[in-house]
């Protein structure tokens, strides 16, 4: 039988006010996986647990298996990424990835690249202040931990090596289809060549030569296009904080989105 | 508990159900309650249903702070003695009990009624954001108060009225955030004493 409590490190990716001053926590460790426990008395002033289970911390933590949640019993920050904090725009970057990984992975289903990428990608950003970018950069590196790695160097419907010239791109076909495969492909939209060689550099280099890309406003845009619909294709569903990242960056009309009218100072920040 | 057992008679099976929706009232809690409501005189049950509706038929958001009052404007904003000038913006109305009790703020509040949550979809239309900034149009507020929770909604929610306030050339403060009283350094997280070394204060 396994042992009653475990110790692990992981990063808060949720928690919900649970009960008088609980918090359920959902946490990806790096060798449970995304594990689901309660942090008692959390949310009281004094409490040892407190900041040390806040969302978006990197903790080392004891855990008591309980029959249907555990429970921490220790919590111990090892990166709070507080300069992230201090930062509504890299804040709601890690938002999105919380949200992102909470999405794509199931609970007890050990992840330790997922789990390292996520860290990585967290640190960078607070190291570099570069939110967009990172961003990006997981999104297809998560895609591909999950298996769904992009086809991006031969055409995904036939097969044939992809020519370096403006193609298309699919989800649904899980790739970059080559211009006849593509022209007649109502659902796929075109890709740039620079977009092709963002995607083939960064699909086999690390988040530090991933950062120093170069991307102006036109190529940044398309590319977080194609990955979004990728991501949403996947999932089937738009993750709720993309309305809120992209209202901070002030284009919410430029993704011909639903932008409510209501607060139209919103946008002046 | 299967739904088709009743252990009970209907009624206080239903009463059961309906307590133990209550926070912190678990299965057994409700039971007690139940019974006790049962045993007591029957004026004691009507008081407490009269208080129930009351709470619900009664009160309602005051027009100007948005705390929950039975008259509006609220008791706070309508007494002469506080100082109009500072606005004190808090998550919920239940915020504004432990800042009263310490006596130190005598002036108003602005209740948004939650916090920025994007993983939630939660966004600045949902709280009452555009009511603050309307109550500032007046010109004569020097002083806003952020008092949000600090925690990482709490601490978006800040920076983004931050971001809305100040342009308007108001003075934007945030509860300072530090060790509890009563705490232990050694259980301190990093971020409490990073802002606690940030705010250090001379003492004299």
């Amino acid at each position: 039988m396994a042992a009653r409590v475990y110790r692990t490190t992981g990063i808060i990716i949720k928690r919900y006010k649970f009960g008088e001053a609980d918090r359920l926590l959902t946490i990806f460790t790096s060798d449970h996986g995304k594990v689901r426990a309660i942090a008692k008395g959390a949310m009281r002033p004094g409490s040892k647990l407190g900041g040390n289970v806040e969302l978006l911390t990197h903790s080392q933590m004891m855990l008591a298996r309980g029959r249907n949640l555990d429970i921490v019993t220790q919590a111990q920050a090892l990166d709070t990424f507080l300069p992230m904090r201090d930062s509504l725009e890299l804040m709601s970057c890690g938002f999105y990835l919380a949200e992102l990984v909470d999405s794509f992975t199931e609970e007890n289903v050990e992840d330790t690249e997922l789990f390292d990428l996520l860290l990585d990608t967290l640190r960078r950003l607070t190291e570099t202040g570069d939110g967009e970018r990172m961003v990006r950069y997981f999104e297809l590196r998560l895609l591909g931990q999950l298996g769904y790695t992009p086809q991006l160097h031969k055409c995904a419907n036939c097969n044939r090596d992809l020519q370096p010239e403006p193609n298309y791109f699919n989800s649904s076909q899980g790739g970059v289809l080559c211009r006849e495969c593509g022209y007649s492909d109502m659902s796929a939209s075109t890709i740039s060549v620079n977009a092709q060689k963002v995607l083939r550099l960064w699909q086999r280099s690390d988040s530090d030569t991933a950062g120093r890309v170069k991307l102006n406003s036109e190529l940044a845009r398309e590319i977080k296009g194609i990955l979004r619909e990728n991501v949403r294709y996947l999932l089937e569903k738009q993750l709720k904080s993309i309305e809120w990242l992209d209202r901070l960056a002030g284009d919410s009309k430029l993704n011909g989105d639903r932008a409510t009218t209501g607060n139209s100072n919103g946008n002046q920040a | 508990m299967n739904p088709d057992f009743l252990p009970s008679a209907r009624p206080i099976s239903r009463l059961i159900e309906e307590l133990n929706k209550l926070p912190g009232i678990g299965p057994k809690s409700a039971q007690r309650l139940a019974y006790h409501l049962l045993q007591a005189p029957p004026e004691r049950t009507r008081d407490l249903a009269d208080a129930i509706m009351a709470v619900k038929q009664n009160l309602r958001l005051c027009s100007n702070c948005l705390n929950i009052t039975d008259t509006d404007p609220c008791g706070i904003c309508s007494d002469g003695t506080r100082d109009l000038t500072r606005i004190c913006v808090v998550e919920e109305p239940i915020d504004i009990l432990p800042l009263e009790r310490t006596k130190k703020f005598r002036g108003l509040y602005h209740v948004l009624h939650g916090v920025i949550s994007p993983g939630d979809g939660i966004k600045p239309e949902d709280l009452h954001i555009r009511e603050l900034l309307e109550r500032l149009d007046s010109g004569s507020i020097v002083e806003v108060i952020l008092a949000t929770n600090p925690n990482s909604e709490g601490e978006a929610t800040s920076m983004y009225i931050q971001r809305l306030v100040s342009p308007l050339g108001i003075r934007v403060t945030r509860l300072a955030r530090g060790l509890p009283f009563g705490g232990d350094l050694e259980y301190a997280d990093d971020v409490t004493l990073c802002r606690a070394l940030e705010g250090r204060q001379e003492m004299s």
